[in-house]
Formats: C-alpha cells, structure tokens, sequence
C-alpha cells in the first residue's frame, strides 16, 4: 500500500472531516423521519390501551361486549352494552359490501377489459372523484335525498335507518373496491386469457372464468379494504342513521360503533364512567381495524409474490 | 364475435353479463354526475360573495363562512409545513439509506398501519393528548398536529414511489464524481423526483379539505374572525367541512349545507384534476 498518509493538518482532511460528519448527521436525521411513523403508531396504540382499559375492568368485559343496552345517561342504573353498536356496524359493513362489491367488481372488470382507453380514462377520472368527495357531503346528500326516499318508500316514520347507511357506505366504498381490483385485474398474464380465447370460450367467459379467479387475492384485498374504510366511516352515517342505541335491524335508527364514539364525546364530561366508556369502545373499534390490517396486508403480499 | 355455432345457455351467459359491465359503468358514472349536478343545484344558487366574505352573524342576521375557509387554510399550510419535511425524510431514508431489510418492513409496516386507522380514532387521540394533556384545548395547532399523523403516510408513499423511478445510473453518476452521498441526494434525487413531492402534497391538501371526524373534537368548531396568525392557531376553528356538519346538524340550516358542499365539490374538482394532470406529466416522464 503506498497511499500517501495526509497532514492532518491540511485543509483538504479536514473538509473531508467535516463532510463525514455532515453525511452522519443527515443519515441520523433521516432514520429519525423513518421512525417517526413508528412512534406514532406505538403513541396511538398506547394512548388507546390505556385510556380504553379502565372503563372495561369497571364495567365488566363480558357485559361491556355482550350487553344489548346502552343507556350511559341513565342516573340511577347506567347500563354500558355495546352489542347493539357491534352489530351494527357489522351488519352496516356486510350491507355495503353486498351492495358495493358487485357494482365496483363488474365495473372494474369493465373498464380493465372491456373498456376503450379513452372510455376507460373517464370513468378512472369518475372514480377518483368520488373517491375524493368528503365523507360530510355524502353524508348531507344521504340526509336529504336517501333518507326521505326511505321513509316514504317502505312507509315509515324515519327514513334514517341502517339501510340508508349501508347505502351511503356503500357508495363510499366504491372507489376503493373499483381501483383495487381494477390493479388486480391487469396483472393477469394475458397469456392465461389468450389461452382460454384459443380453446373457444368467448371473451367474457374468459373474464369471469380466467382472469377473475387468478386475481382472486387482489379482488378479496379489495373487499378487505372496502370493509375496513365501512367500519371506520364516522361522519357520513352519522348524519343517516338516526342514532339510537338499538339492536340493528334493516328499518331501526342504529349507532354504529364510530358513531357512538362521536355523538357523545361533546357532552359527556371528563373522567366520567361514560367518557371512559367511549375509549373502550374505541379500543374496540381500533381492534377490529388491527384485524382487517393483519388480512388486508397478508392478502397484498400473497397477490404480490404471485405477480 | 360470432356466437352461432354456441349453446343458447353459453349466448345467454356472454349476454347477461356482458350487459352487467355495462350497467355497473353507466351506474358509476352516472352516480357521480348526479352527486355533482345535485349539490350544485341546490348550493350554487346559495352562495354569495358576501357569505364567501363576511363572519357569521346573528345580529345581522348573516351567515359567512370566511372564518371557516380561512380555517382550513391554516390547517393546510400547517399541516403540510410539518409534514413535509418529515414525510420525505422517511421517505429518503427507505430508499436511499435504509441498508437492514428488517428496518424497512417495520417502518413500511407502521405507515400501512397509520392508513389503515380511521380518522375518528385519530381525532380521539388528538383530543386526548393535545387538547387535554398538553392543555391546547380545542385549536388550529391541535388540529394540524393530529392530521399531521393522519398525513404522514400519503406523504411518504408518494415520495418514495417516485424517488424509486429516478434512475439508478445518475445516482452513480454523482457518486463517481466524488459527490457525497447528501449533496447527491440534495442536488440529484430530490430535483428529479419533485414533481412526485407535490403529487402527495396535492393529494395530502385533498384529504385534509375532506377531513371532519379527525377535526371535529381537535381543531373545534367555531366560525370567528381573529387577528394575528397566533390567534389563529390557538383558537378554536372549524374547517369547512365541520362548518357544514354544524350548520345541517346542530342548526337544521340545510341551504347552507349544500352551499358550503358546493364549495366543497369545487375544491375536490380542482384538487383531483391538478393531481391527475401533474401525475400524467409524471408517468410520461
């Protein structure tokens, strides 16, 4: 070896020095950034275990879970069942998904097949902007077109009802169900569908028969996800489903577990039985979400190896 | 197509579905065409130049909703003042620095986790700590803080994806001339992977005018002109959209419901259209 050993004293080391060290300290920087997502998760997480705990051991977890009534405002016998909000919201979910999921799959098998460019450029624009539609406009739509049309199309006294949620969602859901499978569809090799066009099946059995099956994981991620945007939407139903804490059924005002959360949190005052039992039914809700996360990403990665 | 030498059962399945893709894209469409005519219907006709530049008042019997856009401006600004920085932060690290496979699944893992979480737990969670731990009570910086977490993700996913399509071969390039690897970052990467940056702040800019669950309990609800920008950020404020919830919800003021969803509408036009076209000069790029 016959590198030349510097003065350490020339000026040429020591820009050296300090640009080390300048390249340390943004490395150090920037794997700060990187953990930031990190600690916010550990902080959400942390923040709900602890404050929905309490209200829980108080109350009782099979009668926290199990109880059909919920009346936190009752004076002399408050009664904390969230059940009803339970099933709500997994009856509002499975609606929209049995609505939803139908209209965005054909659509999206439409526009990754059978569409045009320019056609099928329109309606991802189309799409998007749904998509991007806040959740409050829906939900003042859904207030003062759905929820009279409900009303007066199966005589009732309220048109705000669960099934003018499961609407409202599942328009919402769209969006997501459509992109997702859409992305799904296209990544089938056109070898598969070129095959089955060679053996006579006509191009929309192909479609259904052949590219369908083999994007099965990505249109079932998209399902994932349409459930896990339903059961997290707050706002939107609020504003549809009439709010009362009762047991789900199609024509019943209900509360969903979202919606439970924010009706009460304005007036409920701190450090009470009730507010403390809102944190618990996040930390309900926020559990159900960390289940569809765990699926939702299994399910992307099976689809992604196969590709 | 010719279907004669088929069975009428396999004609009558290419048929019937064949008219489902159809129906299902007409109905999409046609959803989002009477959403849009509707809202602009009832709402335009309620929007006035001095509702667009005056405070609510009951005295005068008015109703502006200034305060309200101005709101959600300094939610915007905020918000992606913070974000920014820090979203393309870890961004750069996952792609440029990021040497453990392990590192980057759990950082990968924790943003996948933040987009998945519904904003009603990001506004329980902001109520909890910044309004009531750290005493902010309900304000615009409480406000900006929470969605700053709800942001973060967008932010970073979009940065990456595009820093991941400048080519590997200039990043080499500058390194062979003797660049460190930060000035190559700085003057190399960055410049040509910008135009994805303001993608994702488009999009962020998208969610946050959207955004109500998140700011209802954090940022408020109240519709006062203050003075100074430090007012500003430690009052209370509601965005628009939470004005909206309040004026349907809480005061049965459903015409100006829809004249702020018009508003509204038109901000998400204008937002998803500019996103479409710079991520078009993206993709041609």
């Amino acid at each position: 070896m016959t590198r030349t050993k510097q003065d350490p004293g020339a000026p040429g080391v020591k820009k050296r020095g300090a640009r080390d060290l300048l390249e340390k300290g943004m490395n150090g920087l920037f794997f700060l950034c990187g953990l930031v997502a990190v600690a916010f998760v550990l902080f959400i997480t942390a923040y709900l275990v602890i404050s929905g705990l309490p209200a829980i051991r108080q109350i009782g977890l099979t009668d926290f879970l199990f109880g059909t009534e919920w009346a936190s405002t009752n004076k002399t016998d408050p009664k904390f069942g969230i059940l009803p909000f339970i099933l709500t919201s997994i009856y509002g979910t499975a609606g929209a998904i049995v609505i939803g999921v139908p209209v965005g799959f054909l659509t999206a098998v439409f526009l990754s097949k059978l569409a045009p460019r320019r056609t099928a450029a329109v309606i991802r624009t189309a799409v998007d902007l749904l998509a991007g539609i806040p959740s409050v406009v829906y939900g003042l739509i859904g207030m003062t077109v759905l929820v009279p049309a409900v009303r007066v199309a199966f005589d009732l006294s309220s048109g705000a009802t669960l099934l003018a949620a499961m609407v409202v969602l599942a328009v919402m859901i769209l969006p997501s169900i459509i992109s997702v499978s859409e992305t799904a569809l296209n990544a089938v090799p056109k070898e598969y569908e070129e095959a089955s066009l060679a053996l006579g099946a006509t191009e929309i059995e192909t479609y259904f028969r052949v590219s369908a099956p083999a994007a099965a994981s990505g249109i079932a991620a998209a399902v994932v996800l349409g459930i896990g945007r339903a059961i997290g939407e707050a706002m939107a139903i609020m504003m549809v489903a009439g709010n009362v804490a009762n047991m789900p059924g199609l024509f019943k005002s209900v509360r969903f577990l979202t919606t439970a959360i924010a009706s009460e949190m304005s007036y409920s005052s701190v450090g009470s039985l009730q507010r403390n039992a809102l944190f618990s039914i996040a930390l309900v809700l926020f559990l159900f979400i960390m289940l569809i996360n765990i699926l939702l990403n299994a399910l992307l990665k099976r689809d992604r190896n196969k590709g | 197509m010719e279907m004669k030498h088929l069975s009428p059962r396999r004609v009558l399945y290419d048929r019937v579905l064949r008219f489902l893709l159809y129906f299902s894209a007409l109905l999409t469409c046609t959803m989002l065409v009477v959403l849009i005519g509707y809202i602009f219907y009832r709402g335009l006709p309620e929007v006035s130049w001095e509702m667009l530049t005056t405070e609510p008042s009951v005295l005068r019997d008015v109703i502006g909703i200034l305060p309200n856009l101005i709101n959600t401006l300094a939610l915007i600004v905020g918000t992606l003042l913070i974000v920014l920085p820090l979203g393309v932060g870890a961004a750069i690290y996952l792609t440029e620095y990021a040497r453990s496979r392990r590192v980057v699944e759990l950082i990968e893992f924790a943003t996948e986790t933040l987009t998945g979480i519904p904003s009603i737990l990001y506004g329980l969670v902001g109520m909890l700590f910044f309004v009531q731990f750290l005493g902010w009570g309900g304000s615009i910086r409480a406000g900006i803080f929470t969605l700053v977490i709800m942001i973060l993700p967008t932010i970073v996913r979009t940065t990456q994806e595009s820093l991941k399509t400048v080519p590997q071969a200039y990043r080499e390039a500058a390194l062979g001339l003797g660049s460190g690897k930060w000035h190559m970052i700085r003057t190399v990467v960055l410049p040509s992977s910008v135009d994805g940056i303001v993608t994702g702040c488009i999009l962020s800019i998208g969610r946050i005018v959207g955004e109500s669950a998140a700011l209802l309990y954090t940022a408020g609800s109240a519709s006062v002109l203050v003075g100074s920008l430090r007012k500003l950020l430690t009052t209370s404020g509601g965005s628009l959209t939470v004005a909206l919830y309040m004026y349907t919800m809480e005061r049965g003021k459903i015409a100006t419901g829809f004249a702020i969803a018009s508003i509204l509408m038109i901000l998400t036009l204008v937002i998803n259209l500019s996103a479409k076209w710079l991520g078009g000069k993206l993709k041609r790029k």
